[in-house]
């Protein structure tokens, strides 16, 4: 282990952890492979090599392949009431948060069982049920944890306040400010940095000024504190102390976790920037694949358990694809609803 | 029945009272923003809360960004955050967490997600600020959908606008001009002003326009400090013999379009006077919805507007006089009109 952490998942928890990477899994491979329906050449207009609005998921796709294990070792520890704010890569967060599958593939296709009734898509998923919100702004979700967090200190209501975004985050403005903020009221707030190594094109030895993120930390007045492998249970135990410290009133913690892209920026994306054999090497070592061979070696799992469970994650993937596939689109006067609510507190 | 008690409020002092009475009223209220704490706002717009509500009125970091993110994670999670940007030039520096965030995430959840969250900010020159802290910007505001823009011209509207906004489950931007505050550090127009606040609590709705004075050869919308303006030079356009209607929308978002369109239809005769940027804002935002009106409304004089006219605001008295529109410029302006005809 790279760092030292001493909370350790029950085999309960690991299980669930495992099962929940494979139902991540396969809802972003699926997507992968669903994304280029209509896209391609001879079902798309003449001239064209793709086409980015066509097909039943029109639009961008951004997959979060690979980055499993911080997603499920993170929200291991929170509970409904607690918040995770994400990003425009962020199916993994919100299915390891709870999001309701079926409304969330819903939403991705556009239909009006979606979440958003299909006026968010992809990269706009609200389920306030499932405390669970993220945007397509780089960095613009870091001070809006950092807000409930303070909503939650000052109602002291014992939740807590989870940001999740990428290594290319924290070289926003918005970073600074939130964690300034965060560290200075000691809010209820956990920072989950994922390092994949990429802001869209660019490298992180291109684009960031220290190696690792966690050192950022110290400006803050809050510990940092680095997960270097992609590892479920070394996300659990370095995620369980700092959600741990916030319920404590001790304040938030920044926590850098090392990713895999395994997919490309979007679907589509030729990915020219990357080295050849990256993505081979990257899967060679997957990090889902790894953990189950860890469980089994552990006694955790057998090989019947893995299928059931595989079988369960898949289950859930394809009933969620099929809802979504069969809703309805939106009625056109949907597009006027909604920019308001219509209730007072009053 | 009991007897209303009203007093002569300026409009800091309305607003505040509105604020502090919705503190009282409801304990999820707070303010958050640079220098709202112990010095009660640089432009006294949080006076005396701090005091009152210690753990309620926050001090934060100059971090324009930070404060607007939070106040949506906050009211999203039970509090009812009223979040001032001290200049409304500062927009500028967090209008991504304005624009795409805090107006987006109700239309982006399909209504399941709810904003009670109020922007507060103080906007306009007169006193050689220069550029980047003299605009007024109400019109950007307007512009993004998902923002209800709030811009009251009188202490009597300060309050019970200001307490609609908190109440309201959206998004309110609520702008205050410096120069209608009331303030003992600034210069003011003399305008006769609705300055008469009751001390309940009252509610003013959104959408709702005002006729400040009634007139019949023309009618001109103003704003802020330019329905100030406006009465007054409708004051001594009544001494040379113009009769001027002088409207006030209160609220850009939603607005009064029916009462700006009858007011028009009875005078034939529209200026819009405004202290925001003249190209692609509220006066040819107003012209606009008239001129889309031609069938029902007969004009007598094509539509004048009169704004900041495509430059930043200068710093010399001199200069900065010259593109912020006057009493005189709205006095010539109507003049011109009266005398001008349709080809």
């Amino acid at each position: 282990m790279g760092t030292e952490h001493t909370m350790q998942p029950s085999a309960e928890q690991r299980l669930w952890m495992y099962e929940t990477m494979w139902v991540i899994r396969n809802f972003e491979d699926t997507l992968a492979l669903a994304y280029f329906e209509g896209k391609l050449p001879p079902k798309i207009q003449p001239k064209l090599a793709f086409d980015l609005g066509a097909g039943p998921i029109p639009g961008e796709m951004h997959l979060a392949a690979g980055q499993e294990a911080a997603a499920v070792g993170a929200c291991a520890h929170l509970k409904r009431e607690d918040s995770v704010w994400g990003t425009h890569r962020a199916h993994h967060f919100a299915i390891a948060k709870g999001v309701d599958l079926d409304r969330m593939a819903a939403e991705i296709f556009g239909k009006v069982t979606g979440l958003g009734r299909g006026k968010g898509g992809h990269m706009h998923l609200f389920d306030p049920d499932a405390h669970f919100a993220c945007t397509g702004i780089v960095g613009a979700g870091i001070p809006q944890a950092v807000g409930a967090a303070l909503a939650y200190k000052k109602l002291g209501n014992g939740a807590v306040a989870l940001s999740e975004f990428g290594e290319g985050a924290s070289n926003q403005g918005s970073f600074h400010e939130a964690l300034n903020m965060a560290g200075l009221w000691k809010l209820p707030c956990v920072f989950v940095c994922q390092d994949n190594n990429y802001g869209i094109s660019v490298n992180k030895a291109a684009s960031t000024s220290v190696e690792s993120i966690a050192t950022r930390a110290a400006g803050y007045g809050m510990p940092g504190v680095r997960v270097a492998e992609n590892d479920a249970d070394q996300v659990f135990a370095a995620v369980g102390e700092a959600v741990a410290r916030a319920r404590a009133g001790l304040g938030p913690t920044l926590v850098e976790v090392k990713v895999d892209r395994l997919y490309g920026h979007f679907q589509g994306d030729p990915e020219t920037y990357r080295p050849k054999g990256e993505v081979e090497s990257l899967k060679k070592k997957d990090a889902l694949k790894a953990y189950e061979a860890r469980l089994k070696a552990e006694g955790v799992l057998d090989d019947a358990r893995i299928k059931e469970l595989r079988d369960r994650a898949k289950a859930r993937v394809d009933a969620a694809i099929a809802f979504a596939r069969q809703s309805d689109y939106p009625a056109a006067d949907e597009a006027f609803r909604h920019v308001f609510v219509e209730t007072t507190s009053a | 029945m009991t007897e209303v008690k009203v007093r002569k409020q300026a409009f800091f002092q309305a607003m505040v009272e509105g604020i502090q009475q919705e503190m009282e009223r409801d304990s999820r209220v707070i303010c958050m923003g640079e220098d709202v704490g112990k010095m009660g706002g640089v432009f006294q717009s949080t006076a005396g809360l701090h005091k009152r509500f210690p753990d309620r009125v926050i001090d934060t970091p100059i971090s324009e960004t930070g404060i607007m993110g939070a106040a949506l994670g906050a009211a999203t999670a039970g509090l009812r955050p009223v979040a001032e940007l001290m200049f409304v030039d500062f927009m500028g520096v967090c209008f991504g967490q304005i624009m795409n965030e805090i107006g987006k995430a109700t239309y982006m959840s399909g209504g399941a997600v709810k904003l009670p969250l109020v922007i507060t900010a103080s906007t306009g020159g007169g006193f050689s600020d220069a550029g980047q802290h003299s605009q007024t910007l109400h019109g950007l505001f307007a512009h993004v959908p998902g923002l209800k823009v709030v811009v009251p011209s009188n202490p009597h509207d300060a309050k019970g606008l200001m307490i609609t906004a908190i109440r309201d489950d959206n998004p309110v931007v609520y702008l205050f001009h410096k120069a209608i505050l009331g303030l003992p550090v600034m210069g003011y127009i003399d305008a006769t002003i609705d300055d008469e606040v009751p001390a309940e609590p009252y509610a003013i709705p959104f959408g709702q326009a005002r006729v400040v004075r009634e007139g019949s050869d023309v009618t001109i919308v103003g704003l802020s400090q330019t329905v100030q303006k406006a009465a007054v030079a409708a004051q001594r356009l009544a001494e040379k013999g113009i009769s001027a209607e002088v409207i006030d929308p209160r609220t850009l978002v939603p607005l009064d379009v029916e009462a700006i369109v009858g007011s028009v239809a009875r005078t034939g005769r529209l200026l819009v006077v405004d202290e925001d940027y003249l190209n692609f804002g509220m006066t040819g935002e107003i012209a606009a919805l008239v001129a889309e009106r031609l069938d029902r409304i007969r004009l007598k004089a094509p539509i004048r507007r009169l704004g900041i006219p495509g430059v930043s605001i200068p710093y010399s008295p001199a200069l900065e006089k010259v593109v912020i529109p006057q009493v005189d410029h709205i006095v010539a302006a109507v003049e011109s009109l009266v005398s001008a005809r349709l080809a």
